[in-house]
């Protein structure tokens, strides 16, 4: 009786392993796909053999994504639009995730009038979607003189992700334990340190959480870098979308794989790297003794 | 160290009137127990005192100084709460630390404070733990050192104790009244047990729906309840309360308990417990007889000035090993007594029992208030 139980079970497990092994060798494909195709010289690729491994393995696709592909009028690779996107993305977190902070303490620790009608508006900030706030956006980048400029779409990045941070923060501080707070303001401290030296220290879950959301998406983010860039400006969204749309020439498909690897490995090395905190922050914080 | 004035405390919450009219002065180095059913309004009393809420009407003085409109941090008052409330970031003595820290006092003076409140506690060797490396016993030392670090006029306790075991309770109540009795400090202390009150206070003030229902010494709660509330919270078991009539026969007053058609129980009343009753003449009472004055009485014993006998029926028998709870059953009223451990008793006898009426209180059968 229990054996024929364990039999079935294990043929369960082994068929659920079969099933996850198969997921995850479908989501790796386009990846294999694009690390594959960035090591072959193009007659390879274009041969039509876009599944096999490269015969005549070169490194000269990535070479020539990152320093000297024709993106726009000059020859200078995806190089100087990386640092752009860095330029921007970094600020663009650190000041969105700074007011998320901020935002979700104010919301849940001083009940003043209106706080739910205000976090209710917040919220609504998440749902609009990109195309209506571009023209008013583009007027107010004008009048500020931030037109063009990476600094103005720090602004905008920045803007448009307080809505998502707030929500975090304010969730995650919704269920913090009121005596803490309670007990730091009876010892003295006031609106500052309680956000500094108690709440915060106690957040790494959450910021990490938001940090990679945000940091993907202004990564990722392609319509306002469009709109609001020049050619000094421009994102690497924006740069690889030229370098792949650049009507001029043979398509060089390896160049552009690269190129689209190249502009991935931020993300990836956000999700690894940061991933293994997020877990050890959820386990620290849920160990009580 | 500093006496503490409450007057007048009402707080609403909305349309719903939380607190009614709260007056307590305390005396410096007084211990003030706060107990009462739950949602009372202790914790919001606490918080009163403490600046975390605001009151909607009365004032508070701390040391003659009006402390009404300061904020928490401006008080000088420490809290300790029953969630330990240590800050999971910091090391035990950064926690100690923290408000001192926070009100600018100099690093050199901080260290000597650390040092001093951990061995008064006995926490040195945890100092440079987290707090979720320490047992919850450990945690509740590490919160009143925390308190005791800032040196305050005036500390407040919420139900400290009632997240430890029964043992530990115990060992924590005796080490915070050795405390009190050593610092002379003034303590205000919210508990549900009954007993830390009766232990730890010099006065106990119960509440009930926002009410001040009696403020007094332990001793004045638990013999001389203001009303059935207080008689019946405080104690355990419950202070019996026997519907009685009272009657007279010539000068003396006699106070009967029978009820229905069942055979009459009663005695006359000693002069002393008689004078409160005389208005009573002819009407309904409600008599208040602790557990403990009750005994069995033996043939042949003379009786005291204070002291009547009483027939009752054995219901129930709860040995506790350092005493036996027996549920009486007198003319139709249930009865507790506590008696001696080793006595002989059977379920269902009839049998004469002895009682000290020397703190007999009795209460208006209508507002249910003591008569004195
Ligand atoms: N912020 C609030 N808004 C509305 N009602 C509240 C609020 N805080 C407390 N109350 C109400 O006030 C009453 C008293 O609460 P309080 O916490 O003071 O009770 P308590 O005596 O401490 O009870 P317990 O013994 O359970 O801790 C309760 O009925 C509670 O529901
Ligand atoms: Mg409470």
């Amino acid at each position: 009786m229990a054996d024929t139980r364990d039999k079935g079970l294990v043929a369960g497990r082994i068929f659920l392993y079969l099933v996850l092994i198969f997921l995850a060798l479908l989501f790796l494909l386009p990846m294999y796909v694009m690390l594959a195709n960035s090591f072959k010289p193009l007659e390879e690729i274009r041969n039509g053999q876009l599944m096999a491994l490269p015969i005549d393995w070169t490194t000269a696709p990535w070479r020539s994504a990152w320093s000297t592909a024709q993106i726009g009028v000059q020859a200078t690779g995806l190089r100087p639009y990386f640092i752009n996107s860095f330029l921007l993305v970094i600020p663009a977190v650190a000041i969105s995730t700074m007011f998320g902070a901020l935002n979700g303490y104010i919301l849940t620790q001083f009940q003043f009038r209106g706080a739910n009608l205000l976090f209710a508006l917040m919220l609504f900030s998440v749902f609009i979607p990109f195309q209506i706030v571009l023209i008013p956006m583009a007027k107010t980048l004008g009048t500020l003189g931030l037109a063009g400029t990476v600094k103005g779409l720090v602004l905008v990045n920045s803007v448009y992700g307080i809505g998502f941070t707030t929500l975090f923060f304010r969730n995650y501080y919704a269920a913090f334990p009121v005596e803490l707070i309670r007990s730091a303001r009876m010892d003295g401290a006031r609106f500052f340190a309680v956000l500094f030296r108690i709440l915060l220290p106690s957040s790494s879950p959450i910021i990490i959480v938001t940090v990679i959301w945000q940091f993907t998406n202004i990564w990722n983010e392609f319509l306002f870098g469009a709109s609001f860039s020049d050619f000094s400006s421009f994102p690497l969204t924006v740069a690889l979308n030229n370098l792949v749309s650049s009507s001029t020439g043979v398509k060089e498909y390896n160049v552009h794989f690269a190129g689209a690897f190249i502009a991935a490995i931020p993300t990836l090395i956000v999700y690894v790297a940061s991933g293994k905190y997020f877990v050890r922050g959820l386990m620290a914080g849920s160990v009580k003794g | 160290m500093a006496t503490l004035a409450l007057d007048g405390i009402k707080k609403s919450f909305g349309p719903v009137q939380i607190l009614h009219d709260i007056s307590i002065d305390l005396k410096d180095g007084e211990f003030l127990v706060l107990v009462g059913p739950s949602g009372c309004g202790k914790s919001t009393l606490m918080n009163i005192i403490a600046g975390l809420e605001e009151p909607s009407g009365g004032a508070l003085h701390l040391n003659g100084r009006d402390i009404t409109p300061l904020g928490p941090a401006d008080r000088n008052i420490a809290m300790v709460f029953q969630s330990y409330a240590l800050y999971p970031n910091m090391t035990v003595a950064k926690n100690i630390e923290f408000p001192l820290e926070m009100h600018r006092i100099d690093r050199s003076v901080r260290a000597e404070r650390v040092a001093k409140v951990a061995k008064l506690l006995q926490i040195e060797h945890l100092l440079e733990r987290k707090p979720r490396q320490l047992s919850g016993g450990q945690r509740q030392r590490v919160a009143i050192g925390r308190a005791l670090a800032r040196e305050p006029q005036l500390y407040l306790f919420d139900e400290p104790l009632s997240n430890l075991d029964a043992q530990l309770r115990l060992d924590m109540r005796t080490e915070i009244k050795k405390l009190h009795q050593r610092l002379k400090s003034t303590i205000v202390y919210v508990t549900h047990d009954q007993i830390e009150a009766m232990t730890l206070a010099t006065r106990i003030a119960v509440m009930k729906g926002g009410v001040l229902q009696q403020l007094g010494t332990p001793y004045e709660v638990y013999n001389r309840p203001a009303n059935t509330f207080v008689a019946s919270f405080m104690g355990s078991p419950r202070m019996n309360l026997l519907q009685a009539r009272v009657s007279g026969s010539g000068g003396a007053l006699e106070l009967s308990f029978t009820k229905g058609d069942r055979a009459h129980a009663g005695f006359v009343l000693p002069a002393a417990a008689a004078a409160p009753l005389q208005p009573y003449t002819g009407r309904e009472v409600i008599a208040g007889i602790r557990a403990e004055a009750v005994s069995i009485a033996r043939k042949g014993e003379t009786l005291g000035a204070n002291q009547r006998t009483l027939a009752a029926r054995v219901e129930v028998i709860e040995p506790t090993g350092a005493d036996t709870l027996v549920v009486l059953d007198v003319a139709g009223q249930e009865f507790t007594a506590r008696l001696d451990p080793d006595v002989d008793l059977v379920p269902g006898a009839m049998m004469d029992f002895q009682i000290d009426l020397s703190k007999l209180v009795c209460f208006d059968s209508q507002t249910e208030i003591l008569l004195s």
